[in-house]
This record gives structure tokens, C-alpha cells and sequence, in this order.
């Protein structure tokens, strides 16, 4: 792997740390407001269906929690685990899995 | 004062050794006390003993250290002394350590100059308050000592990790004006085994005995190569 790969794997690493700072931010203070009038899966639906807006901003957190957890558990295996190479598979994998049910989570309840 | 000292390479053990006090006593001058009426057999690298050649450093107390400029007063809590060689490197004998890998990766840093002019030339005019000029200098000062080698958990993680020290080095170049090597510095000094994979714990500039800052060099190495282009193209 090039040194300018693993130079962008860190740049993407910075980047999604910036999206998840904003996004986590916005995900708690949606909890917070939310579950004052007691929480229900019909109150949490009545929002998010139909919502391009909540849609959108959910499939950004899961896009940027799959490239910024799998980088950083590709690190941890090469550095901890001596995994080498196949560490970047695995983290790879792990982040695909990430996507597939992270997005499918925003479909089911922004459709 | 009783001094534990290392004796044999890697599979050696600690040795006792009783030395007397004296004011302003160093650690070197602990060690040569102990070779010159103690031991003979007893190896350990110095030259200078004034801060200067970076050749005596060693592990005081469990810290990487320079001993020529290290008070005993300063380090011997309850007049207890431990002496090992440098962490990080291979043990050659006693207080030596094997310092190949580290100059070695200076080396693939490309820690020397890359000239673009001969002697035919004119100097180049370098203004000394310019801001490239003074990124060098802030770490220009560096005697190759090894302490931040020794003191960083990233090389101990990942043994092709390049280190502080030469990062440094490959730093104060790319804001060298007369440098004509840049972009096979860039690459070199990037990804997994460079740069990008120090995690900012400041060992390094913590235990510098000259008070430079690597993690900072290593921070602008890593703006250095946020866009690093092929190899082979001018960056």
C-alpha cells in the first residue's frame, strides 16, 4: 500500500472526525429534546418519515461512523493486534457492514 | 549511593555497584566512576560531556536521558540510582545501545540536503525571519541523541516507524530553501511507517534534552503531505 494512500486513509481519517464532531452534536440534542414528552416509536417515526432533511443527515453519520471507525480499527490491529496487512481487510469489512446496516436502519425509518 | 547498573546485552541483568556522592555529581559522572575504580569491563559511550555530541544518552531511572548534563541531585530519588541503556534499540554491551536503526532511518527520511546548486554558484540568500526559515530553525538544534526514540510508544509498537527524531530532521529540510529533494522527502516521511502514524503523545517533547518539539515537526510533516502528489511529481 502506497504511502499516499495510507497519507489520504489519514486525511479521511481528520475529515470524518469533523462530520462526526457535528453529527453527534445534533444526534444528542435530537435525544435530549425528544424524550421530554416520553418516548415513543410512533413520536420518533412522525419525524423521521418522509424527511429528506433527517434521511440525508443520517445516511451522512453512517457514511462518515464507517470510514472513521474502520480507519481507526486498522490502525489498532496493525498496532496492537500485528495483524499487518490483513488488518486493512478486515477494517474494510467491517466497514462495509457498517454501511449495509446503518443505511438500511435509515431507510426503515425515513421510508 | 547504590547504582543498579545493566550489564550484557538484551538477556543481561542489573549489577550493584556503591559510589560515592559528590556535589554536583552527573549520571556520566556516576558511570565513568564505576569503569575507572570499579569495573573496567564496564562499556558505555561518551564524547563531549557538555551537551553537545548526543552520544551518552542512556535510561536513568527508567527515562530516556542525557547523563553528561543529568544531576544525580535531580534524578535519585531517595539516593536510588538504575542505569540501562537507551529503550527502542538493540543492547550491544552494558550501557551501549545499537544506534544503526536509528541513524539508518535518517537515512530513508531523506534526511540530507539535496543540493541544487554547485560551488560555482552564488550563496543563496536566506532571510532569517522568514516563516520557512524559522520552522527550520525550531528544530535545527537536534544532537542525534536518541532520547525521543527511546521515549516514543509508537516505535515500540511498530518497529518501521521512522521516529521523532528523524521526522524532525526531514522537517527542518522541507523548509529548507535550497532543497531540491522535496517530493521523494514527502513521500518518504509519509503513511504508516512515517508521519501519519504518530498519535500526538508528546514523549518526544517531553524527554527532548535540547527542549525541541518533533511532535510540532510531525504536525507540519502531516500539512506537508495532506495532498501529496505521484511520486516523481513536483509537489
Amino acid at each position: 500500500m502506497s504511502a499516499r494512500f495510507q497519507a489520504r486513509l489519514w486525511v479521511a481519517q481528520r475529515v470524518t472526525a469533523m462530520i462526526l464532531a457535528f453529527c453527534v452534536v445534533v444526534h444528542l440534542a435530537t435525544i435530549i429534546l425528544a424524550v421530554r414528552g416520553g418516548l415513543t416509536a410512533a413520536e420518533i417515526l412522525a419525524r423521521t418519515q418522509g424527511s429528506m432533511a433527517w434521511g440525508a443527515f443520517y445516511s451522512t453519520f453512517v457514511v462518515a461512523v464507517a470510514i472513521h471507525g474502520g480507519i481507526g480499527l486498522r490502525t489498532i490491529g496493525i498496532e496492537w493486534l500485528g495483524m499487518g496487512r490483513a488488518a486493512g481487510w478486515v477494517a474494510a469489512l467491517v466497514s462495509a457492514s457498517l454501511v449495509a446496516l446503518g443505511l438500511r436502519a435509515v431507510v426503515a425509518v425515513v421510508a | 549511593m547504590e547504582v543498579k547498573v545493566w550489564r550484557g546485552d538484551a538477556t543481561g541483568r542489573f549489577e550493584s555497584f556503591e559510589v560515592p556522592r559528590q556535589p554536583s555529581q552527573t549520571v556520566l559522572d556516576v558511570v565513568t566512576h564505576i569503569q575507572r575504580h570499579l569495573d573496567p569491563t564496564l562499556s558505555y559511550r561518551f564524547a563531549c560531556r557538555v551537551g553537545m555530541c548526543g552520544s551518552c544518552a542512556m535510561t536513568v531511572n527508567g527515562t530516556p536521558r542525557w547523563t553528561c548534563r543529568t544531576h544525580v541531585d535531580k534524578v535519585a530519588a531517595a539516593g536510588r540510582l538504575e542505569i540501562a541503556p537507551l529503550a527502542n534499540l538493540p543492547v550491544v554491551k552494558d550501557l551501549v545501545a545499537d544506534m544503526r536503526e536509528f541513524f539508518d532511518k535518517w537515512a530513508r527520511a531523506k534526511g540530507q540536503l539535496t543540493p541544487t546548486r554547485t560551488r560555482a554558484d552564488e550563496f543563496a540568500v536566506v532571510d532569517p525571519g522568514s516563516p520557512a526559515r524559522r520552522e527550520a530553525d525550531a528544530g535545527i538544534e537536534c544532537i542525534g541523541c536518541g532520547v525521543c526514540y527511546a521515549a516514543c510508544d509508537v516505535v515500540k509498537w511498530n518497529r518501521d516507524y521512522l521516529g521523532p527524531a528523524a521526522l524532525n530532521r526531514a522537517w527542518t529540510l522541507v523548509n529548507d530553501a535550497r532543497d531540491g529533494g522535496q517530493s521523494a522527502r514527502l513521500h518518504a516521511v509519509a503513511g504508516d511507517a512515517g508521519c501519519h502514524s504518530c498519535h500526538t503523545m508528546m514523549s518526544c517533547t517531553e524527554h527532548c534534552p535540547k527542549h525541541l518539539s518533533p511532535t510540532r515537526s510531525i504536525a507540519g510533516l502531516k500539512r506537508a503531505t495532506w495532498s501529496l502528489p505521484p511520486e516523481g511529481e513536483k509537489p
